[in-house]
């Protein structure tokens, strides 16, 4: 469970660290700068993201993290293995990437139309089957 | 690697490319599955039978009374807590992965829940005939929400056996949920849970019944759900 630093929540301008052996070093939504909640429409664990490959209007005011993200992003890459990946919580990654997709940099990769739910696709289903069954 | 960006992903309409680049190419579909069940029935262990198992972490607000709200302010009053997902893929051909999630299965939890079963193909109820009652929250919330869901009764070694018929009239499930009895330690046992799951999503996906039915309905389709 989470390790709360001592003192309390963190407040503006006081990010806090702790130096739990196994847990990260930053509290995990300091590099949201505080942000829980994405700006936009918040993605989901399975939403795939590539790079546009548009330059960063301000490559400077790029985190680490975001950095990181663009790079494995010239990819297909889903919002959960960017999370595993970078070994932050899903709620943080969802941060920085809908920043990155706000300002262009990345794009949600849609092979099918938005309206075919992959759940009800029955041709998807029965290649998953097929497949599964195979493995 | 793929060096150039000349290699962006074509749309599946237009030609395709060939297994082994699709592969780098990352995934084109992703789908999700859900196993959920209470502490010690074996997620862990039926995640890690089938796929490769690696760390989720997922960390929450506990009050949402700032949603929408992006500044420090909305944080400050609010406390967080960070919950260990199990998390599999399984990778099929054709640009095609299966996402595992393993989730814990009280209530609390169920705000991961709601966020990890919108569109997902369906859910994996684990359970452990020691302790059938830690199941039935999972079975409410998956019949409530319309996913469809398999139970998976986990086989230990020391429980008491019990036929798929009994566990289900102890579940008091609909009639056409799957009962799958399994070892979630094998990888073949665990596998059927998943072939078994997608038949059942196959069979909702092309005989549509309303979901989200959690009361007995009037009229003709009484007797459809029957």
């Amino acid at each position: 469970m989470e390790q709360h630093a001592p003192g309390g929540p963190y407040g503006p301008g006081r990010e806090r660290w702790f130096d739990e052996a196994a847990g990260p070093i930053v509290r995990p939504y300091a590099v949201t700068r505080g942000r829980t909640r994405p700006r936009g429409e918040p993605l989901d664990i399975v939403t795939i993201l590539v790079v546009t490959g548009a330059p960063p209007a301000e490559p400077g005011r790029l985190t680490r993290e975001q950095r990181r993200l663009l790079a494995l992003c010239r990819r297909p890459y889903t919002v959960a293995d960017l999370a595993s990946e970078l070994e932050l919580p899903f709620g943080v990654i969802r941060v920085l990437a809908g920043d990155l997709l706000d300002s262009g940099l990345v794009a949600v990769q849609r092979w099918t139309s938005p309206a075919a739910a992959p759940h009800t696709d029955q041709n998807l289903l029965r290649r998953v089957l097929d497949e599964l069954r195979a493995l | 690697m793929n060096s150039a960006r000349s290699d962006r992903p074509k749309d599946p309409a237009n030609g395709r490319a060939d297994p082994e680049k699709e592969e780098q190419d990352g995934p084109r579909v992703a789908l999700k599955i859900l196993v959920a069940g209470g502490f010690g029935v074996g997620k862990t262990t039926l995640v890690g039978a089938v796929s490769e198992i690696r760390p989720l972490r997922t960390e929450e607000a506990l009050t949402d009374a700032s949603v929408g709200v992006d500044d420090l302010d909305g944080v400050a009053a609010k406390t967080t807590t960070t919950v260990a997902m199990d998390f599999g893929r399984i990778t099929l051909r054709d640009g095609v992965a299966i996402y595992l999630f393993g989730t814990p299965g009280q209530e609390r939890f169920w705000f991961m829940w709601n966020e990890l079963s919108r569109g997902a193909l369906g859910a994996v109820v684990l359970a452990d005939t020691r302790r059938l009652t830690a199941s039935f929250a999972s079975i409410d919330y998956f019949e409530e929400k319309g996913t469809p869901f398999v139970v998976a009764v986990n086989c230990f070694d020391n429980a008491d056996r019990y036929d798929a018929p009994e566990i289900r009239n102890a579940l008091d499930i609909d009639p056409r949920v799957p009962v799958i009895l399994c070892d979630a330690r094998q990888n073949d046992s665990a596998k059927r849970v998943l072939v078994g799951l997608v038949e059942h999503a196959l069979r909702l996906a092309s005989n549509p019944v309303p979901t989200g039915v959690a009361k007995p309905v009037e009229g003709p389709l009484e007797g459809r759900l029957r």
